[in-house]
């Protein structure tokens, strides 16, 4: 009992360890080879400039969060019906499949400005990018759960008599649900890059906006404050979706 | 009604005041093979059930006994003959007919009422109802202390009795069973078997029961039918007159003996 509980802690400490070893190296490495901050700064000197930019760093990280999660938002609400009328529809699945494969393949870097030109400069276009950029991996997911209904329960279900309208709700949506949260984390991810390429192409606000600047006044401390806080964002709605799927889908083990 | 061991199809029976439950004649099936050929899976047989009456049909794996379910459920169409249901053409499924599968299929994502509820929710039975008559199911099969339970916690054998809550909730006129309790033990499959068979004995229903375990056919049916190896056709049609209700103490008898010899010789082609 004790050993298996103190190595169940040693397992634990180990990864925080090796974390806290590498910021140690580096916080060493930058101070011993005297490595100039707007080329490398020291975790220490990233922590400090954090600290007299808290409100700025709050304030983008705040609108990159909101452009992130409206995307996301409205790149599911767009995904399910689709997704439903591709699952059902073999005619809606030959028609609309290679042109969502199409917008798929168009590199989003590379319209962006395209989208910025027609939509101006709102919140807009960089909510349309992360739509862009998140819908895919969310509707191939879904259709492929929506798809995933076993032969057997099938025939359960048509051996009743249901209707299509009755084996969604009781049978292809239970089943789909994992698939759909597979595709909503693989998607968050993308959608703050998202964010960060709309704010990188034209915007007065966000974190990227604050990447942008801050790197050209080589004020590179901040722009590392601004990634770190990204890449938290990231991690954390990730976390936010996994924790929203273990509530959901609490029937697998 | 006792037919003749060795090959011919028992005939149908005079004309009933009752109609039959089941009444195929000449169906058979293939099913698309690989690379175009196709697999001659089932008949051309005829198979009769009797209203209230329990049949059972014996077979070695892969005769085709799923697929006469399959076809007998409505879930498939055969190639050529003719299926009726009660006097009607059978040519999809019906509500009046209830299944356990050879798999359970049980939903994880439902708790066990939940899932012997489905086909109130599917038929829009009333509520109230249903959940009584589902709570009565589940306290008959043992199981009402695991109602509010994922059948992912059940054992295999509570799996199966799930199922069959499931298919009797609706009060089927015919229950078709497919090998329900093929992947339980030797012990667990005898108790299921004859608490089945006091189920069955109660209600009063028409039953149709696939399983290759000759003890289980034999203790459950009013006749037993024996299947040939794929294509599967009916071999023999065996009338088990041992006396109701059975019970643990039914497969000692001598007659049941005689019947499982007589079985067994057809299955592996002695002469009796
Ligand atoms: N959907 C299908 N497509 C193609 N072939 C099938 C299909 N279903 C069954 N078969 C074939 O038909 C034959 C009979 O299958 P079936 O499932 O009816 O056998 P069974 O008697 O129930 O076997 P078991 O006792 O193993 O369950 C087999 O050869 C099988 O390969
Ligand atoms: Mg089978």
């Amino acid at each position: 009992m004790k050993s298996s509980s103190s190595s169940r802690f040693a397992d634990r400490a180990t990864i925080p360890a090796v974390y806290l070893a590498l910021l140690v190296a580096w916080e060493v490495s930058v101070r011993v080879f005297a490595i100039p901050a707007w080329i490398l700064p020291a975790p220490t000197e990233i922590g400090r400039t954090a600290l007299k930019w808290a409100p700025e760093l709050g304030f983008n990280s705040l609108v990159t969060l909101r452009e992130t999660l409206v995307g996301f938002g409205l790149a599911i609400a767009l995904s399910l019906p689709l997704a439903v009328l591709i699952a059902l529809n073999a005619t809606a699945r030959r028609l609309l499949y290679p042109i969502l494969l199409g917008l798929q393949s168009v590199p989003k870097v590379a319209v962006a400005p395209l989208i910025i030109l027609w939509l101006g400069l709102s919140e807009w276009p960089k909510i349309v990018i992360v739509i862009l950029v998140c819908f895919f991996p969310i509707l191939v997911n879904l259709i492929a759960g929506l798809e995933a209904a076993p032969r057997t329960m099938l025939d359960l279900m048509r051996s009743l008599g249901a209707s299509q309208h009755m084996i969604f709700r009781r049978l292809r949506i239970p089943v789909a649900l994992p698939h759909f949260f597979t595709g909503c984390k693989v998607a968050v991810t993308f959608a703050v890059i998202g964010s960060v390429i709309g704010e990188f192409v034209a915007a007065q606000e966000g974190l990227g906006y604050l990447i942008l600047i801050s790197t050209s006044q080589s004020q590179t401390p901040l722009a590392f404050a601004a990634i770190a806080l990204l890449t938290l964002l990231s991690i954390a709605l990730f976390h936010g979706i996994e924790w929203i799927e273990r509530r959901v889908v609490d029937w697998t083990p | 009604m006792i037919a003749a061991a060795g090959g011919l199809v028992a005939a149908p029976p005079p004309a009933a005041a009752e109609v039959a439950a089941i009444d195929l004649r000449g169906v058979s099936k293939h099913y698309p093979g690989a690379a175009g050929t196709s697999v001659h899976a089932l008949g051309p047989i005829d198979l009769h059930i009797p209203t209230g009456s329990f049949v059972a049909v014996v077979g070695p794996s892969g005769c085709g006994k799923s697929t006469l379910l399959r076809l007998v459920a409505g879930l498939e169409m055969p190639d050529g003959g003719t299926m009726m249901r009660y006097g009607t053409p059978l040519d999809a499924p019906s509500h009046e007919v209830g299944i356990v599968f050879q798999e359970h299929v049980l939903f994880p994502w439902n708790t066990v009422l939940e899932n012997v509820l489905l086909p109130a929710d599917v038929l829009a039975l009333p509520k109230a109802a249903a959940r009584e008559r589902a709570l009565r199911l589940l306290e008959m099969t043992g199981l009402i202390a695991f109602a509010n339970h994922r059948p992912q916690m059940l054992s295999g054998g509570m799996r199966q009795r799930a199922a069959l809550c499931r298919a009797l909730l609706a009060d089927p006129r015919l229950l078709l069973l497919d090998e329900p309790f093929g992947a339980l033990d030797a012990l667990t499959r005898e108790e299921l078997s004859l608490e089945l068979s006091g189920l069955w004995q109660d209600l009063g229903r028409t039953a149709f029961l696939i399983t290759h375990d000759i003890e289980e056919a034999i203790l459950l049916s009013d006749r037993v039918l024996v299947m040939s190896p794929r294509p599967g056709r009916i071999r023999a049609d065996i009338a088990i007159d041992l006396p109701r209700p059975r019970n643990a103490d039914t497969p000692a008898l001598p007659r049941f003996q005689e019947l499982k010899k007589q079985i067994r010789d057809i299955i592996f082609d002695r002469r009796a």
